[in-house]
């Protein structure tokens, strides 16, 4: 880049904070939260999430937006360059790449989801969606997607995605292409109060449904909110007998979870009838022992905040020197958390229970309750074509808010690394995204290739880039430093507690948590003792290989080696104009 | 929903409801906020 030509910027604080915001927004927020909050016990897992947010969500947060407006005072905005000029040590430029490799990638797929979202919402307001049964929705969502058989995602009728796709492909890259202020801030400043306005409209709607199956009152929003967030959880046992061992054993009921009175007196009268079932209690501390849940909320926390991602550092290095960082990340978090808890966590659960009780939304999984279980319980519901438009317009606003996201940091990698400017840069990812994205919907069965890159993106490169960060901040720069710089034009301070946390207890809580993901979801360890049991994932690349699930970790491999090669060749030229501008 | 489920859904939702009104009307009426604001008109590299 000329160092004659002005930087971008952002227009208002209140911009940047929508727009790193609703890079945090996303279906996370309104169909994952409340699942993981409900299979690993409501209450307890809620004190796990909290302590998640305190330990790593905010620090790291924090730390992002610090070290991104530094790096932005010499001119850089890619992680790369940002991450080489604020240790002062060019090595570091190849940590970097990770935070431009995890956006990059994840876009390819996320678009594709992204154009579910608009396909479902366009189908619910032409009234295409009127469902009998979970498995009518399901089939719907299959035939959409193309899950049957790779290759048939591409077809371009109203219930198949790929007119869908093209459409948002072209949206993202025209508002990129727009710029910073002009593109990602305008759309973000419209998109994130119309989302909460639709969200809130939602909320009314599931809290006033009561129990709308007459045939099954114990169907209720109440009963819904309380398989959510019950502290304490009653579960059907089953007796197991293990004949080898000789040891008996009590093993919970996949959809034995017991919640109000009606409920309750019937599993009651059942497990009298019959002595290998019991009710058992399984109480907040009981549940809070278990590594898995810490595991899950701490995951939560990652995916929802989009820290370790490598976008609020190229967001905030957009920033003046003495622009706020600490407020408006405080901001953007709590913005992100009012959507995942206020908003998420009390609609989507209650509204799938209320029509079809626990055994229908129980371990349903992201996809499962938004694609299957809301659209069938939106078309049974009254004003259910204006509801699931709604609900699936709102999802539609939140990805493109997050999918806009995942390219500025490739955007602005390209230009750095390469010396072009925006245009070129937006062509060059164009083609990349638009390559990585057509693998990953051609080879739809299944979702195989999906559910391959997200796995090994979000569990691995995510917790290691947000490591590496939160270690560059405490540590190569300094606490006392890191917080200095943090403070430079702050309109709140960050308590001074949080000097230890980010020093000591950020890192040792992300390393504990990555090295249980490495023993359980890799190694196939067990916490509670047993045999190993090795995830699909693993099975997929190492024990039974599946040749789309080794496409899928080459095509992260490639991306990862073409960022790795720019960034060997790349520039990553300090503009000191900028520099001199921003004192 | 038992007792000690209401309380944990009032104490999440009613704190985190909290919590971003209040960064929201700090952010609003934070002193100094127009010093900072870029304009909308600002040069883009693509325009070189």
């Amino acid at each position: 880049m000329s160092p004659k030509v002005p930087k971008e910027s952002w227009n208002s604080r209140l911009g940047i904070i929508l727009a790193v915001a609703g890079s945090a927004v996303g279906l996370g927020n309104f169909l994952r939260f409340p699942g993981q909050a409900a299979q690993y016990g409501g209450g307890a897992f809620m004190i796990a999430y909290f302590i998640a947010l305190l330990l790593i969500g905010l620090p790291i947060c924090w730390a992002e937006w610090a070290i991104g407006r530094k790096g932005g005072q010499s001119g850089l905005n890619s992680s790369p360059g940002i991450l080489g000029v604020v240790t002062g040590q060019k090595r570091y430029r190849y940590l970097g790449v990770i935070g431009v490799v995890i956006p990059v990638v994840i876009y390819m797929y996320y678009v594709y989801i992204e154009a579910w979202c608009l396909g479902y919402a366009v189908n619910f307001a032409r009234g295409a969606m009127n469902f009998e049964t979970v498995k009518d929705a399901g089939d719907f969502w299959g035939n959409f997607i193309g899950i049957g058989e790779n290759g048939s995602a591409i077809g371009f009728g109203m219930t198949e995605v790929g007119a869908f796709l093209l459409i948002v492909f072209a949206l993202n890259f025209y508002l990129i292409y727009r710029g910073l202020s002009k593109g990602i801030e305008l759309f973000c400043k419209y998109a994130m109060p119309t989302l909460i306005v639709l969200a809130v409209i939602i909320l009314v709607r599931v809290l006033t449904l009561g129990a709308p199956v007459a045939e099954h009152p114990e169907n209720s929003v109440k009963n819904g909110l309380g398989f959510m967030w019950n502290p304490t959880k009653v579960i059907l046992h089953e007796r197991a007998f293990n004949e080898d061992t000789g040891v008996e054993n009590w093993i919970p009921l996949a959809d034995g979870e017991v919640v109000g009175e009606k409920m309750f007196a019937e599993a009651e009268a059942k497990a009298a009838a019959d002595p290998n079932l019991k009710l058992v209690e399984v109480g907040m501390a009981k549940q809070l022992i278990n590594p898995q849940l810490w595991l899950a909320a701490a995951g939560q926390i990652f995916f929802s905040l989009s820290v370790g991602f490598g976008v609020i550092i190229t967001y905030s290095s957009y920033l003046k020197k003495k622009d706020d960082v600490v407020l408006s990340g405080l901001a953007a978090t709590s913005t992100n958390e009012f959507c995942e808890v206020g908003l998420g966590g009390l609609t989507t659960l209650p509204a799938g229970y209320a029509f079809l009780g626990i055994s229908g939304v129980a371990g349903m999984g992201t996809f499962g309750l938004g694609f299957n279980v809301l659209p069938m319980v939106f078309s049974e519901m009254w004003g259910g074509q204006f509801f699931g438009f709604a609900f699936f317009f709102l999802l539609f606003l939140a990805a493109v808010t997050s999918s806009l996201s995942m390219l500025q940091p490739g955007i602005a990698f390209l230009e750095e690394a390469l010396n072009i400017n925006r245009k070129q840069s937006v062509a060059f990812l164009g083609f990349l995204t638009a390559v990585g994205a057509g693998f990953i919907v051609y080879f739809s069965a299944g979702v195989k290739a999906l559910d391959t890159v997200d796995f090994w993106v979000t569990n691995l490169l995510m917790v290691v880039l947000a490591t590496i960060q939160i270690i560059i901040f405490s540590w190569v720069i300094g606490i006392e430093k890191g917080f200095e710089i943090a403070h430079r034009g702050a309109a709140i301070r960050i308590p001074n507690i949080f000097k230890f946390v980010m020093k000591w207890l950020s890192p040792l809580f992300l390393i504990v948590v990555f090295g249980a993901w490495v023993y359980n979801g890799v190694l196939g360890f067990q916490f509670g003792g047993g045999e190993r049991v090795y995830s699909s994932y693993v099975k997929d690349l190492f024990i039974e290989p599946n040749p789309v699930a080794w496409f899928s970790v080459g095509l992260i491999a490639l991306v990862a080696g073409l960022m790795l090669l720019l960034t060997i060749i790349g520039n990553f030229k300090e503009n000191n104009k900028t520099k001199e501008a921003s004192k | 929903m038992t007792l000690g489920g209401w309380i944990i859904m009032l104490i999440s939702t009613l704190s985190v409801t909290s919590l971003f009104i209040w960064c929201i009307w700090k952010v609003l009426t934070t002193e100094g906020e127009d010093e900072k604001v870029h304009g909308f008109e600002i040069e883009t590299p693509d325009t070189k």
